[in-house]
């Protein structure tokens, strides 16, 4: 798969590519600032991009403003931001025209090689990568009742799919069985009166409609 | 006190020669007060200009205290605070008119005659010191040399006193002149405190903001070296991690360690920065740093923000900490199971509210938790009070000003 790499920070930008092509990724492209980026996409049409939210010249939210950009002119191409911290504006933002193909993760996140590489992969393959802190920003900010029926347990539940993860991948992180985790699932989709849906990145939608980002 | 000054003041001009620069100084400084007094001098021989010349005066207060500012300053190299400006018909009736006004009736013209007498006994002085020499110049047989016969060594004795000794009274009616003119025409001692207080608040205010810039800079330092570099480390062995595959398992374990450790460090390295300053608040400012704290917070938070006015980016930051600390205290001591944050400016005011449903029994007078936070409100002249009874709950409200 091809992929493009935005970051300004040479270290990181290096590393990055390394990791890309040691897991099969074919990194067409790796430059330091947003124009660059959208230039390397026009030419490149890569399968996924990595960016950073912060690149010269403006060091504000040139990598979300250009992720915009590429979601629009370029549906097929992935992207998956990179951010010092997280803002949800951005998140909002980034997921508000379709959240298949589209990922938000702490920068920090990258050090954990292994995460790292099966967020982008899901994002490459149209998933949705949300970092766990957005989703607990996200969930702080809405306090409409039906959150409020949520047991914790469903509230975990209902963070974990919210990013991006399947069935089986929130049963192994709750250390619980598949059947407890769909019906976990069954009971939070009947409380928030969201419709039942099959793929995962439907229900990251679903579940971020109701939380008022799309 | 004055008194004492003034008497420091009158001991070391005794001690000065008469042909030092001081005196020369003290002088040019008198003589100067001459010319503004002789209107009133000539009114006090003519009643009927008394009242034509107070009006004036009282007119002209503010100019002529302009000009004896300027002249202490110029001359005396004493610096009299302007007092504040006022307008209208309050001018009549405040202190401070009627005190310059005295300066300017009274004072200056007593000052300047003493002055005025002191520069006659220095002419005076000359003449008679040099007595013997106009005797000599005048022919044999004048009326004047029978005249001084026999007083002549004494009139010559007085003469060379009055040269070598005027200056002294002259030292002394300059430094009563300062000191006079420091509480005439300088602000009362109520404004001169009032002043003292904008000017120790504005240097505090400069410090906090210093402290402030200092920890956006090694925020900024933090993140673009240190960070980064730990950050590609961590990277590197993950990968290490992930690609080595033909390396004996203890070199394997000594990887894996090396790159939790580095993990470790990277999450280490980010509280600490966001311990110094965030970077979230320095860019997308305290509505979207809140967020942030509250969905790290142990326990559930509730938040809501109204930030309509614009709010210093110091107080924004003293804000900030003050949520983050409260909230790890509540975490701490409360045992409560929510915690509701309401963050609202209104009015030039920032209000926080922290309340939770603890036990209670907070005391903002022994928790050094709260002590810190009230110290921290107080940098930036805020409040914070607490109500905490015993079993709960506990709400916690601090009041910042928007601006600095």
């Amino acid at each position: 798969m091809r992929a493009v790499i935005a970051e300004d920070s040479v270290l990181l930008r290096v590393g990055l590519v390394k990791v890309l092509e040691a897991v099969g990724f074919e990194v067409a492209a790796a430059v330091g600032d947003a124009t660059e980026l959208l230039a390397a996409v026009e030419e490149h049409r890569p399968k996924v991009v990595v960016a950073d939210v912060r690149m010269p010249p403006g060091f504000h939210d040139e990598g979300v403003k250009a992720a915009m950009v590429i979601r629009r002119q370029w549906p097929d191409t992935a992207v998956l931001l990179l951010s010092q911290f997280v803002e949800e504006r951005y998140a909002a933002d980034l997921l508000s025209t379709n959240t298949s193909g589209v990922g938000y993760l702490l920068k920090q996140r990258v050090a954990n090689v292994d995460d790292f590489v099966e967020a982008l992969q899901r994002v490459a393959e149209g998933g949705t990568a949300l970092d766990p802190e957005v989703v607990a920003q996200l969930l702080v900010r809405r306090h409409r009742d039906p959150l409020e029926k949520l047991t914790p347990r469903e509230r975990d539940v209902l963070a974990l799919m919210a990013e991006g993860r399947s069935n089986a991948a929130i049963a192994a992180s709750l250390v619980v069985s598949d059947s407890a985790v769909a019906k976990h699932i069954n009971s939070i989709l009947t409380k928030l009166d969201l419709p039942p849906a099959e793929d995962s990145h439907r229900r990251v939608m679903a579940v971020l409609r109701f939380l008022e980002v799309g | 006190m004055p008194s004492t000054t003034l008497r420091r003041a009158l001991v070391r001009s005794l001690r000065r020669a008469p042909w030092s620069p001081e005196v020369r100084r003290d002088v040019r400084f008198t003589a100067a007060g001459i010319p503004q007094a002789l209107p009133i001098w000539l009114a006090v021989t003519d009643s009927k200009l008394l009242f034509p010349l107070l009006a004036v005066l009282l007119l002209l207060t503010r100019p002529l205290t302009a000009l004896q500012r300027g002249r202490l300053r110029a001359l005396y190299g004493v610096e009299i605070p302007r007092p504040r400006p006022l307008s209208g018909r309050r001018m009549l009736l405040l202190g401070m008119t009627w005190r310059q006004t005295l300066h300017h009736l009274l004072v200056g013209p007593l000052l300047a005659a003493a002055a005025l007498a002191v520069l006659y006994a220095w002419g005076a002085g000359l003449v008679l010191a040099t007595l013997y020499g106009w005797i000599w110049l005048m022919p044999p047989g004048t009326a004047l040399r029978s005249d001084l016969a026999g007083q002549d060594v004494w009139l010559t004795l007085i003469g060379v006193v009055l040269l070598l000794g005027a200056h002294w009274p002259m030292a002394s009616i300059a430094r009563l002149e300062a000191w006079a003119a420091k509480w005439l025409l300088g602000p009362d001692r109520a404004e001169a405190l009032e002043r003292r207080v904008e000017e120790i608040a504005e240097s505090r205010a400069g410090l906090v903001d210093a402290v402030d810039a200092e920890r956006r800079r090694i925020e900024r330092d933090l993140h673009d070296g240190a960070q980064q570099r730990l950050t590609s480390l961590a990277m590197n062995l993950g990968l290490a991690r992930r690609t080595l595959k033909d390396v004996p398992p203890e070199v394997m374990q000594v990887i894996v360690d090396a790159h939790e450790e580095a993990q470790a460090a990277i999450d280490e390295l980010r509280d600490l920065v966001r311990g110094l300053h965030p970077a979230v608040l320095e860019d997308r400012g305290l509505d979207a740093a809140l967020s942030g704290i509250a969905a790290r917070a142990p326990l559930p938070v509730r938040l809501d923000v109204d930030l309509s006015e614009p709010i210093a980016p110091t107080v924004e930051a003293v804000a900030y900490f003050t949520v983050s600390e409260a909230l790890t205290n509540v975490a701490k001591h409360a045992r409560a199971g929510r915690v509701d944050l309401s963050v609202r400016a209104a009015g030039g005011r920032l209000r926080l509210v922290i309340s939770d449903d603890g036990v209670g029994g907070a005391d903002a007078a022994r928790g050094t938790g709260l002590t810190g936070l009230r110290k921290r409100a107080a940098s930036v002249d805020g409040t914070l009070s607490v109500l905490s009874p015993l079993g709960g709950p506990t709400t916690i409200t601090v009041e910042l000003p928007c601006a600095l």
